[in-house]
């Protein structure tokens, strides 16, 4: 088991990490301190300040232009269309007395306070649900402190040199490195983006969980427009399963998996018909987070509660995962889909568990990674470190696992490797925290997903920064490290086979 | 109707234990539904304790048993003719005198038909359960006396109900004909059936309830105009009914409404039970073994399956093992590149590739054709003879296909004649003469025929103008008749449904045969994939270039409405869609597999460069 105390102190204030080279990373004051090779992503700024978000509470604006000479029966119909039963029997209730009957107000307002009561009970059962959809979507994203973030998701494109970057003015931009254009996405739909991702197999479809729908954006790559217009998405909405907080494309490209923290059941999309399959399983009250594993053999759906299910993805069964403390706050596979770290919320440490076909494989989780808060000693005095588990990336090879921890400010970065593939233990070694401009704080990770010299991690800061921490090291199937030169465009397969052989047979010195 | 289809070994062996198993689950639920009904229709707000006794002392009652032999019967019946008319490629009828033609096919009528007696006797079954005044057909007229000589009325209650269980079987085969209701969809996920059956099962329940709610508001209707004659079809005369129910007062009694909208969700609710088990059990995932080693069972392995043509669920079904088998099971994959043992050649493999390459170019060559037919549309075409022999190739492609390519023939005949045949021979007149007798009259291009000045125009350079005059008079007086107008009308994207509706297939030949190939780069330890690349990459960009083209045609990318519900399946709509999707993801699977290598393939030099926007991700 790593714990935080294995770790290196964080680098001094002013420094920001550049890239990790011989297991080490390098601070600098610059980024210029690197020779450059081949496409950089570039690394960008969102000032906060240039952002508007959009500030439309919903009730004052409709009480503003909404004409109230309206009959009643037209009042009726839009209320039962904007909130259903509940809007209904409110505005039914607030009518005067020359509109309706006595009694039906009496009975309407009777009705109404019965529901709430209900709803309440309903609600002290699943505290979140008496959550607006706002702080739902802030409380359950990936992103640390979303409400507030520039940034408010972040996807690499899982073939290409190309990202989407969702603001919080709920604009979304695509930066490519074959083209200088920058397309800006935006629909009227497209409000407090949660999630984003690229279609598998598929040049230009990008999946955004939305407020109320799911956006399916086709950004034609050759196209030089730079506002596409919201012809361009399809909308997939189901009724009850609004706020999307989390999605996740099928490795193959096939199926779309949505979920919302208010709904049971996860949608299982099938995108180009626009239908979807609810897979219903009550307990728990809701699900927030989906992780399909690289080989998509299985998915990790998180609920709201203390528990979390792992489906099987050939006839759609799940296991139960009862979790002691908290709800399961993020998880991640290992390429190979056989390993799944998660965390659980008031926890300080990452769990393990393994799957494999064969029956009778222990079934119990393992703690890997202690991440109780340690002090370190630093030229600038002590510095604490520790805290809970935000997000995780684990790089598609398998070798670098970047950790966000919540409430502290440089985040750790754990080398992982097997020790003994036979009794199936794990060991950590650390490598050290990537600290940014000073004064910001972390909110998103991600890995670039082919990066031909090591892994590359993305990390957009609280500042509107997003920058690329590059670590450069040796694949331990054999594949070449060359910074300087050009080395071959590794193919995702091959490196599969690699990453499986090098896991069950290899042991890395690190 | 038990024809050769039948008596295939898999229809045998197979479908019908399939259909069986779901009549049985059917026949096993309808105790529930049943109780479930009677508790229901004794209803009372105010007595709930006499209510529950009620039911339950109902439910023991030997008309309880006796109804539910009876309804066992009906859902028997139902389900057999679930069996025989379930299709896995809907006919998608393009124009509305098709869709008519299909309401008053012969077949249909006896489906009709046979649902509205079955109806009668659900409700029948419905009113002996409810009991009270709906007990039987004749009532005494008066209440207070019974003395013996009593005169007996008509009670029409009784036959208000029976007339409603005809209505609602009619209607329900009536929307099943026009909204598919008998076209099966594969699900795009493998769940198991009890939990398939557990999803859909509250949104059968809904629909049916809002069904019987539009029938029995359209019964009503329908009762109220017509209510007078369907007394005179009995021999009751005049005058004996107790309560009039073809007036309005007479209609409005709240209970009678109630009773009605719920036998008729009862019905409903078990058919439609029926339907939704027969569709899971029939779509359920069937594993073939790839080889066989005893020579008796070849035939019912999957290469030789795949090639066959008949029981179309048959090849459904092979299709989607071969793609649950390429994504999922390693050792049959195995089996698929594997060597025969004497001779060694890769018989599964090329026997499998070909199916779907074929699959893939049939698909091709159909779009190539519709394209040219409907490209020719806006061009000239000098010589009638060419529309011809395409309206007469296109033959092959199935009746819908057909009306639409005749159709169109038509209308370029039409323009042909209005626009260019001042410059044309006049020798082809006759034969488009023959044509343009029954000449579609809501073609867009029907006036600028029109137009007076090729009318002026068209005497002086034209000695045959006299036939075209009448011509034009017969065109001009056909498309004032709205009616005509309507029924010809061509419906907006339908012919392009019409051509991918068993686009299913092909997705599945798509998606198998790619993984397939993707596999292989780890799998196939003897290359049989390889030498099979080259076909397979061009097959697929020329499906690719055909499918672009098809999309750039009007209606063909344009959304079609979807049915929100499960049971009206119109997942035949988004084929189109789906397989274009389809189509790019396996055209990247096999690109991001082979990567650079991709290049040492032999290929045209156009095909190269398409390739090359793949490997670019710039498709």
């Amino acid at each position: 088991m790593n714990s935080l105390s294995l770790f290196p102190p964080p680098g001094p204030d002013g420094n920001i990490t550049l890239f990790e080279s011989n297991n080490e990373l390098v601070c600098g004051t610059s980024l210029g301190s690197r020779q450059k090779q081949g496409w950089e992503p570039p690394s960008l700024l969102f000032p906060r300040e240039s952002l508007k978000p959009h500030s439309r509470p919903e009730s004052s604006s409709k009480a503003a232009f909404l004409d109230h000479r309206d009959t009643l029966w037209m009042r009726s119909a839009r209320a039962w269309r904007d909130s259903g039963l509940s809007g209904l029997l409110d505005e039914i209730a607030n009518c005067t007395e020359e509109e309706v009957p006595r009694w039906l107000t009496v009975g309407c307002s009777w009705t109404l306070a019965l529901l709430r009561w209900v709803s309440s009970f309903h609600g002290s059962l699943f505290p979140h649900l008496t959550l607006s959809s706002e702080d739902m979507v802030a409380e359950f994203s990936q992103v640390l402190d979303w409400s507030d973030c520039a940034v408010r998701a972040f996807a690499w494109h899982p073939h290409t040199d190309k990202f989407a970057v969702s603001l919080l003015d709920d604009s979304i931009r695509i930066y490519n490195s074959k083209s200088a254009t920058a397309p800006t996405l935006k629909h009227r739909l497209q409000r407090n983006v949660a999630a984003l991702q690229w279609k598998p197999l598929c040049a230009s479809a990008l999946a955004v969980a939305c407020h109320n729908c799911l956006l399916v954006w086709h950004v034609d790559p050759t196209s030089l427009s730079t506002r596409p217009s919201s012809g361009c998405a399809q909308v997939l909405s189901h009724p009850g399963h609004c706020p999307v907080t989390s999605i996740a494309w099928s490795p193959n490209g096939s199926l779309l998996l949505s979920a919302s923290p208010v709904d049971t059941a996860m949608m299982v999309w099938d995108v180009a018909g626009e239908s979807c399959v609810p897979l219903q399983r009550v307990g728990g009250g809701g699900v927030t987070f989906l992780s399909w594993s690289p080989d998509g053999s299985r998915v990790l759906a998180s609920t709201p509660s203390a528990l979390f299910r792992v489906w099987e993805t050939r006839t759609w069964t799940c296991e139960r995962w009862p979790c002691l403390k908290g709800r399961c706050q993020t998880g991640c596979w290992s390429p190979d889909g056989t390993r799944l770290l998660f965390s659980v919320q008031g926890e300080m440490v990452i769990y393990a568990l393994t799957f494999t076909d064969a029956p009778g494989s222990s079934k119990a989780a393992a703690i890997v990674a202690d991440l109780s808060e340690t002090s370190f000693s630093t030229s600038q005095g002590q510095v604490r470190v520790g805290g809970q588990v935000q997000t995780m990336a684990w790089d598609p090879r398998g070798e670098r696992l970047a950790v966000l921890l919540k409430g502290t400010e440089p985040e750790p970065v754990i080398s992982q490797h097997i020790l003994l593939p036979v009794v199936r233990s794990h060991s950590t070694t650390s490598i050290g925290f990537v600290k940014g401009e000073s004064g910001a704080e972390p909110r998103l990770l991600q890995f670039h997903p082919h990066f031909p010299n090591g892994a590359l991690l993305t990390v957009c800061w609280s500042n509107g920064r997003i920058s690329h921490v590059p670590f450069f090291f040796v694949s331990a199937g054999g594949s070449v490290l060359n910074p300087g030169g050009s080395p071959p465009w590794p193919l995702p397969q091959s490196r599969a086979v690699e990453n499986g052989e090098r896991l069950l047979y290899t042991e890395m010195s690190s | 109707m038990f024809n050769s289809e039948q008596n295939h070994w898999f229809v045998r062996k197979v479908i019908f234990w399939r259909a069986a198993a779901s009549v049985a689950w059917s026949v096993l639920l309808l105790p529930v539904t049943t109780a479930l009904f009677a508790f229901l229709s004794r209803f009372s707000l105010f007595h709930p304790i006499q209510w529950i006794s009620e039911s339950f002392s109902l439910l023991y009652g030997s008309y309880v048993i006796f109804s539910l032999v009876l309804l066992c019967g009906v859902v028997l019946v139902v389900g057999v003719f679930n069996l025989e008319y379930y299709t896995v490629v809907p006919s998608v009828p393009c124009t509305k005198i098709a869709l008519l033609g299909k309401v008053l096919h012969p077949q249909q009528s006896v489906h009709s038909l046979v649902h509205s007696m079955m109806g009668i006797m659900v409700t029948w079954c419905a009113a002996t359960m409810i009991g009270g005044r709906y007990w039987i057909l004749a009532a005494p007229c008066s209440e207070e006396e019974g003395v013996t000589g009593q005169k007996m009325c008509l009670n029409e209650y009784y036959l208000f109900f029976l007339l409603a269980g005809a209505f609602m079987g009619y209607s329900y085969s009536l929307l099943g004909v026009v909204r598919n209701m008998n076209y099966v969809s594969f699900q795009t996920i493998q769940q198991c059936k009890y939990l398939r059956f557990k999803g859909m099962l509250p949104q059968v329940v809904r629909y049916s309830a809002v069904q019987s709610l539009y029938s029995v508001r359209n019964y009503c209707l329908f009762y109220f105009f017509f209510g007078k004659d369907s007394d005179c079809l009995l021999l009751y005369t005049k005058h004996s009914s107790l309560h009039r129910l073809d007036t309005v007062s007479g209609l409005l009694d709240f209970r009678l409404l109630y009773h009605l909208w719920l036998s008729g969700t009862f019905l409903l609710l078990t058919w439609h039970i029926t339907l939704l088990l027969f569709r899971i059990f029939i779509t359920e995932a069937y594993s073939f073994p790839v080889q066989s080693s005893f020579s008796e069972d070849v035939s019912q392995c999957l290469p030789k399956v795949l090639s066959e043509k008949q029981p179309l669920i048959l090849k459904f079904l092979a299709l989607q093992d071969l793609f649950l088998l390429s994504q999922q099971s390693l050792s049959r994959r195995m089996e698929v590149f594997s060597l025969s043992q004497p001779g060694g050649h890769p018989h599964n493999w090329n026997a499998i590739c070909k199916e779907c390459l074929s699959l893939l170019s049939d698909l091709s060559q159909r779009l190539v054709e519709y394209q040219e037919v409907v490209a020719s549309n806006g061009r000239a075409r000098p010589l009638s003879s060419h529309s011809d022999q395409r309206s007469t190739s296109s033959e092959t492609l199935g009746m819908s296909t057909l009306i639409i390519s005749s159709l169109m023939s038509l209308q370029i005949l039409s323009i042909d004649i209005g626009l260019k045949t001042p410059s044309s021979s006049p020798f082809s007149s006759s034969s488009v003469n023959r044509f343009v007798g029954n000449v579609d009259p809501s073609s867009p291009w029907y006036g600028s025929v029109q137009s007076p000045h090729v009318m002026r125009r068209g005497p002086k350079l034209w000695t045959a103008s006299t036939g075209r005059l009448k011509f034009a008079h017969v065109k001009n007086f056909l498309a004032r008749r709205v009616l005509i107008m309507y029924l010809f009308n061509k419906l907006p994207e339908a012919s392009s449904q019409a051509l991918f509706a068993d686009s299913q297939a092909h997705i599945w030949a798509l998606e198998g045969l790619s993984n397939l190939v993707a596999a292989s780069y780890k799998e196939d330890r003897f290359g049989v994939v390889q030498t099979m690349l080259p076909s397979i990459l061009s097959t697929m960009l020329l499906l690719q270039e055909a499918v672009d083209k098809h999309f750039k045609l009007p209606h063909a990318s344009s959304k079609p409405v979807r049915s929100t519900c499960c049971l009206e399946d119109s997942t035949f709509k988004t084929l189109r869609f789906a397989l274009r999707a389809a189509l790019k993801t396996a055209m990247y699977r096999i690109t991001v597999t082979f990567g650079e290598h991709l290049h040492s393939v032999q290929m045209s030099a156009e095909h190269r460069k398409r390739l090359q926007q793949f490997m670019e991700y710039k498709e």
